[in-house]
């Protein structure tokens, strides 16, 4: 069963050094207030796994937060580059960050499988590409038809981070709109942790939506406004300006450094 | 067709590429010209061109063009809105799609695609983005449409990183001109009004193969540029 708590306690409860961490959104409630929470608490040798990992990656990877990336896509969506990650990998500031690239419908398969428990996942993919020799694949053959496949390690992240429109009082979560990976986070990583809007008496039962049972959860934490500057689903809208700000944000070490210091770590936790 | 205002490079590659969707195509969609290629066909010809955006919504009808494929206007008008999981394994490898769009940084003479790393991986002079969707994109939609400006730094003799491979790639929409495989090498079939053989061909990396035919695309008409326009200003 989820016990509700605070945000700082969650993750100080369940987010360790070293650990595996999945904070997943595709486009959509993207757990912005949790990174920052890690940030805060000044978590340490992450690897941080993420299809689209975007501005709230690439603060964890500025503040020095992460190891290794795993992902299929790192960038600021519609606006360009993500100057974070790319300092990192171009000159290791400020420190070294190891890659894990995939495709997207590599990592899709990943989670899948995490989530089915099993060790890998198949899908006709990352033939012909570098990638192949980048990401932990195999070639398998199917013993129906002898069609080569390409066969993608699982993953199961030590934490698993979403957020969400809505939980009860009884840790039951429901989100809803563009559904994205967050199901499969959720059920593939070892714990989890999901951040919502708000606590409601009973979930309004919404077709479409995903409802992540209390059990499959190990804290949920009341975060509203959350995934600002992303968007949560009949709450608030997009910050597109944010995202566009962040382009001239990020691309000076220094201005960075201080947006942080001003909106992240002397900011008060939700 | 009415005399034709000025327009942009931008808005001729989406005009031509718009003209290759028709109401039956489903076709899958990214941000920016893409985008904007799609929803002129919608606005234009193609009313009932269905749109499928890889955040998970099939069938989307914005009104305003999204900044980001996730925008709540997507889910909001979509007939469908189904997890990223099953979009990928369905919807895109299950074969449903016709025509997928694609840009990158660099292309090579067989429609090869690089949107990874210029320079080596391991030390890379610029890190791109990465591949995204677009490796399985490339090899599970029926057609390939590429749109991409053309110079001699984005169409290269050599990738410096293969993101998605080129066998399916049928058009690729420049602001010069148009090329098509031809016995496997992408060849210049078109200009654009004002682009000579010439330009097109000291804009490319490697020695550009040209049709004995080529022809002058048709620039865009006046319900496009208006259409085009319109849409942007929403």
């Amino acid at each position: 069963m989820a016990d509700i708590v605070s945000l700082p306690d969650a993750v100080a409860e369940l987010v360790r050094d070293g650990d595996s961490v999945a904070l997943e959104g595709f486009t959509h409630l993207i757990p912005h207030a949790a990174g920052h929470e890690l940030i805060r608490q000044g978590r340490r040798d992450l690897t941080l796994i993420r299809m689209t990992p975007d501005v709230v990656y690439d603060q964890l990877i500025g503040a020095g937060c992460a190891r290794k990336l795993t992902f299929s896509w790192g960038g600021n969506p519609g606006v360009g580059s993500l100057h974070r990650l790319r300092d990192a990998v171009e000159n290791d500031w400020p420190r070294a960050l190891e890659l894990e690239e995939h495709s997207h419908a590599g990592m899709a398969a990943a989670y899948a499988a995490g989530a089915s428990n099993l060790p890998f996942g198949v899908l006709r993919g990352y033939a012909g590409t570098d990638l192949a020799q980048h990401a932990p694949i195999a070639w398998v053959d199917c013993p129906f038809t002898g069609e080569r496949l390409a066969a993608v390690r699982a993953h199961r992240p030590d934490v698993g981070i979403v957020h969400a429109q809505q939980a009860d009082r009884r840790g039951n979560a429901q989100l809803w709109g563009i559904a994205g990976i967050q199901k499969e986070v959720v059920l593939a990583s070892a714990r989890s942790l999901v951040t919502v809007e708000e606590i409601v008496e009973e979930l309004d039962p919404r077709p479409g939506a995903v409802v992540l049972p209390s059990w499959t959860i190990d804290a949920v934490a009341p975060a509203p406004g959350g995934a600002r500057p992303s968007y949560a689903h009949g709450y608030y809208a997009r910050d597109n300006d944010f995202y566009a700000e962040w382009d001239r944000i990020s691309r000076d070490r220094d201005t960075f450094t201080s947006w942080l210091d001003e909106h992240v770590l002397k900011a008060v936790p939700v | 067709m009415s005399a034709v205002a000025e327009y942009t490079p931008d808005e001729m590659m989406a005009v031509e590429a718009a003209r290759r969707l028709g109401d039956d195509t489903v076709c899958f969609v990214g941000i920016g010209l893409p985008s904007l290629a799609a929803n002129l066909a919608r606005a234009t010809h193609a009313p009932r061109c269905t749109l499928v955006y890889e955040s998970g919504t099939i069938g989307a009808k914005p009104y305003r063009l999204p900044l980001s494929i996730g925008d709540g206007e997507l889910a909001e008008t979509a007939d469908a809105v189904v997890s990223v999981p099953e979009m990928f394994a369905y919807w895109l490898q299950g074969g449903r799609i016709d025509v997928g769009f694609l840009g990158a940084a660099q292309i090579d003479r067989h429609g090869n695609l690089n949107s990874t790393v210029i320079g080596p991986y391991d030390r890379p002079k610029v890190r791109l983005p990465g591949a995204g969707g677009a490796p399985e994109i490339a090899t599970s939609v029926r057609d390939v449409f590429v749109l991409l400006r053309q110079s001699p730094r984005t169409f290269v003799e050599r990738l410096d990183f293969v993101s998605s491979v080129g066998s399916r790639v049928r058009v690729v929409v420049t602001d010069l001109g148009i090329l098509a495989p031809r016995d496997g090498e992408l060849t210049l079939t078109h200009v654009h009004r004002g682009v000579s053989v010439e330009d097109a061909r000291a804009a490319t990396g490697w020695e550009l193969r040209v049709a004995d035919d080529v022809d002058e695309t048709d620039p865009p008409d006046e319900r496009e540029l208006t259409a085009l326009r319109e849409l942007k200003a929403r």
